[in-house]
């Protein structure tokens, strides 16, 4: 046997290989010894697993742990967090699953750098296909162990026992031998793994593909779930920060006397940092109206009308994504050639909840309650910036209320974190919505030109792309075509604000340009847009979502445009195919578009929740008609004119078109499924307004007055 | 300039000394310790401050202090007086009528204020009432479900 039992005395003794403090390990999880504890390693993640205490760029052994009580509850530590995507949820299905006990017993502890192992961050719809294999190798490593443990108190072998809700039994039979519970009682057990078990089949699993509703539910509907704003430390003071009136603008002089006149204020004055604390937020905002602030400006010299030149002459760097063939031998044999330009604004994240953190002193250790995406990257930031060692800052991240990518970056994590050390006092940092609007890291501003050609076939035998700023994700050419490249273009600091992350980065700015273009040569051979897509594919996968997607929507085949309204777009991200068709109404008297319908096909391997994951391409759908029909960041210089709802309109209740989803049932690996079914929104509804109107539109978002405009067009 | 005022919160008669531009949501989320109402815009936009006054759903960071002398406040954690959840809080649940969970105490008592006044909306009416409260997440389709399941519920 090469596992090592401990007995609750011995159990302060450290093991090199546990990167965590097993005293604060006690303490936190209820001070009980009892239990046992399985590490698991991440098998061919391991760069996902780096100890906290030790060196993060080194990979470990170790990702992530469980934890089986005496009452049979199974615990999952690991460093994802929820953030509406319900892993949740399909994390604790996957662990039941593997481990053989009932879906109600797993316990999900989630985001706490001293209570979970190193992750990097919960983005790129990574939870399910990148660290759920991970965890489904390590259930059923844990498996193997309480097996064994079995086997020897009733002195038999493991190979005879089954499993059943966490009871294990002589196969055969079904008299109950004993419990995971019973064999954790009273004692801790670790085992170091030095393989990697292999999980189930994927034909085996049973909670696993099952629909499950969401485990935070009924928290979430009493009101009762915390979020980052709704922790409350005794003595804590709400902070009100003094922010700039633009990007690039230094502070010169703060004059802080009036403020300081209202009672229980206190000013904190570091360096740029200038700060209003009070028990009370709306006092505290007060006071810092009181301020009187003298600011150098530098601004570039760009407004939202102007950006797209100021990006394409921005000195950009070029880099070759993919070639293949030859371009001009591909000209040369194209009988028409088509050469656009796509455009996309900068669209802010606009989760509900704001930034919000709270920082306070807890003994000798820093203790940040944090709305991040990437409670280990917040944790390193701190340590970094206040010179703070791992071990003394504590990262807690709670329910995140919607984050999109947006709460990748935490700079109210930091700002919590410096005012609560200089006041020496807990300090909430709750973000307004003008703060979140002006410190948001953008999807930014994208071009996108593109030269390609058809022969006389209908063939494509041209794809010259090239992608200015939006990120290479998405940028796969998909199609068949014999002579391509894709190019990359990017600098550094050109951006007049912070951009970053948008669900599936980048891949929405590139599948609009793509799929618009695929479609104005469909019309220009006079094919069928679905027709022609096939007849340029090779792609099995892509096909098959393609076809499951005219069987949900109905399609006919007819020349665009057609009159109808119809529009279809497909693409790949985080693994995952999706392909999409709408109908759309349009008032051509006042350019209104009215998406009646949308129906999305998505292949993204073994599906864990269906209907978890189905809801997730639902709300890629509505929240994808948002960039493609409104939203768009108003800015001069670095001055960011959109400042709340009121100039910027996310999607309503009354925007939802009738949905059709329909998951392929496949039984291969797990791929994302947070973000792929949002990068087809722009096309396919670019595609449909061409369809209904023949108006092409070659930005985004495709406002009213973009679509009179190329109604005017013609 | 302070004044103490009276109303109900949640079936409780309470007084508070307040200021007069002190708002309604920050009050219920730092005097009273009810942090089920969100803020989210502060400007009336979103709805996730949404709370009952005098059963009409209102906008809690719209409302001042002074203006709710004398009202009944309800929100999520007054929304029933026993343990078990309100029909429309189980309907959210059985239709995983949300994702983060954030817009969502806003969601049910907007829902709830709908219901007051039209125990049978139809599917328009719920739509057009709902319509200002913002869900980023796109739960929207299940939202609906679950109001017309609630009405049907409550109305029984």
């Amino acid at each position: 046997m090469d596992y090592t039992e401990i007995s609750p005395d011995k159990s302060t003794s450290e093991s090199n290989n546990i990167w965590f403090k097993r005293r604060d390990f006690i303490k936190l999880t209820g001070g009980s010894l009892a239990g046992l504890l399985i590490f698991f390693r991440a098998g061919p993640f391991s760069l996902l697993a780096t100890p906290a205490d030790v060196k993060r760029s080194l990979p470990t052994d170790y990702n992530a742990f469980l934890k089986i009580d005496e009452d049979g509850t199974v615990s999952c530590f690991t460093g994802k967090i929820e953030m509406g995507q319900g892993v949740i949820t399909s994390l604790a299905q996957m662990l039941a699953d593997e481990l053989d006990v009932s879906f109600n017993k797993v316990k999900m502890v989630m985001g706490d750098t001293d209570l979970c192992p190193y992750d990097a961050g919960t983005w790129g719809s990574l939870s399910i296909r990148v660290f759920g294999p991970a965890m489904l190798a390590a259930a059923a490593e844990a498996r193997g162990v309480l097996l064994s443990l079995a086997a020897e108190k009733c002195g038999s072998t493991a190979d005879k026992l089954t499993v059943k809700d966490g009871v294990i039994s002589i196969s055969g039979t079904n008299e109950p031998l004993v419990s995971y519970g019973e064999l954790a009682k009273g004692r801790r057990i670790e085992k170091f793994l030095d393989t990697v078990s292999k999980p189930k089949d994927y034909a085996e699993y049973k909670i696993m593909g099952s629909s499950m509703l969401r485990t935070d539910a009924v928290s979430k509907v009493k009101g009762e779930a915390l979020f980052a704003g709704d922790y409350r430390i005794p003595g804590m003071l709400y902070a009100k920060i003094l922010r700039p009136p633009s990007h690039g603008a230094t502070l010169i002089s703060a004059d802080v006397t009036a403020a300081k006149a209202i009672p229980g204020v206190i000013v904190i004055e570091d360096k740029q940092l200038i700060a209003i604390l009070h028990n009370d937020p709306e006092i505290a905002e007060k006071a810092l109206r009181l301020i009187k602030a003298e600011y150098t400006i530098s601004e570039k010299q760009v407004d939202d009308k102007s950006i797209y030149d100021y990006l394409l002459n921005s000195g950009a760097e070029a880099k070759v994504v993919n070639e293949k063939g030859d371009l001009t031998t591909g000209k040369s044999a194209s009988k028409t050639v088509f050469e656009k330009t796509y455009y996309n604004s900068y669209v802010a994240h606009s989760a509900i909840e704001t930034h919000t953190a709270i920082a306070y002193q807890d003994e000798d250790k820093l203790v940040v309650i944090v709305s991040t995406q990437s409670p280990f990257g917040v944790q390193d930031m701190i340590c970094r910036e206040l010179g703070l060692a791992l071990e003394k800052v504590r990262i807690i991240t709670p329910f995140v209320g919607g984050a999109f990518g947006g709460k990748a970056p935490a700079q109210q994590a930091l700002e919590a974190a410096q005012l609560a050390r200089i006041s020496g006092k807990p300090v909430m940092v709750n973000w307004t919505r003008e703060e979140e609007f002006f410190y948001d890291t953008f999807r930014p501003a994208a071009v996108v030109k593109l030269n390609s050609g058809i022969d006389a076939q209908s063939n494509i035998s041209l794809w010259d792309y090239n992608v200015y700023y939006a990120g290479s994700r998405g940028s796969d050419t998909v199609y068949e075509v014999p002579d391509q490249r894709t190019t990359s273009y990017a600098a550094r600091n050109v951006h007049p604000f912070g951009t970053g992350a948008w669900r599936a980065p980048g891949n929405s700015t590139n599948t609009f340009a793509r799929e618009s273009q695929i479609d104005i040569m469909a019309a220009a051979s006079g094919i069928d847009p679905f027709e022609f897509r096939l007849k340029n594919l090779k792609d099995e996968r892509m096909i098959g979502v393609l076809k499951a997607v005219a069987g949900l929507f109905g399609w006919t085949r007819a020349k665009s445009p057609s009159g109808r309204g119809y529009g279809i777009a497909c693409g790949i991200d985080a693994g995952s195919y999706v392909a999409h068709m709408a109908e759309v109404k349009v008032d051509n008297k006042t350019g209104h578009v009215e998406v009646v319908r949308v129906a999305c096909a998505q292949d993204m391997g073994f599906c864990v929740n269906p209907h978890g994951s189905k809801m997730q391409m639902e709300g890629c759908i509505m929240m994808g008609l948002g960039y493609t029909l409104t939203e768009e960041i108003a800015f001069t210089g670095s001055n960011i004119k959109t400042s709340n709802y009121g100039t910027y309109q996310i999607p309503l209740f009354s925007w939802q078109p009738k949905m059709e989803t329909l998951i392929l049932e496949k039984k291969e690996a797990m791929q994302g499924g947070g973000e792929p079914a949002i990068i087809c929104m722009g096309g396919v509804i670019a595609n449909a307004i061409f369809d209904a109107t023949g108006a092409r539109l070659f930005q985004l978002p495709m406002t009213p007055e973009r679509i009179l405009a190329a109604i005017s067009k013609g | 300039m302070e004044k103490i005022i009276h109303f109900e919160l949640n079936g409780k008669k309470v007084q508070i000394q307040v200021e007069k531009d002190q708002s309604l949501l920050w009050t219920l989320r730092t005097h009273f310790g009810l942090t089920g109402t969100k803020y989210g815009c502060g400007l009336g936009y979103c709805g996730a401050c949404t709370v009952l006054m005098d059963n009409e759903a209102v906008r809690s960071c719209n409302i001042l202090m002074p203006d709710v002398d004398g009202k009944k406040i309800i929100t999520i954690e007054g929304i029933t007086s026993d343990n078990a959840l309100h029909p429309l809080q189980q309907a959210f649940v059985d239709h995983d009528a949300l994702q983060c969970g954030y817009c969502t105490p806003g969601m049910i008592i907007n829902a709830y204020g709908l219901l007051l006044k039209n125990p049978t909306p139809t599917h328009h009416q719920i739509i057009e009432s709902m319509n200002d409260n913002y869900c980023r997440c796109g739960a929207h389709p299940h939202i609906v479900d679950a109001i017309k399941s609630a009405a049907k519920v409550m109305k029984e």
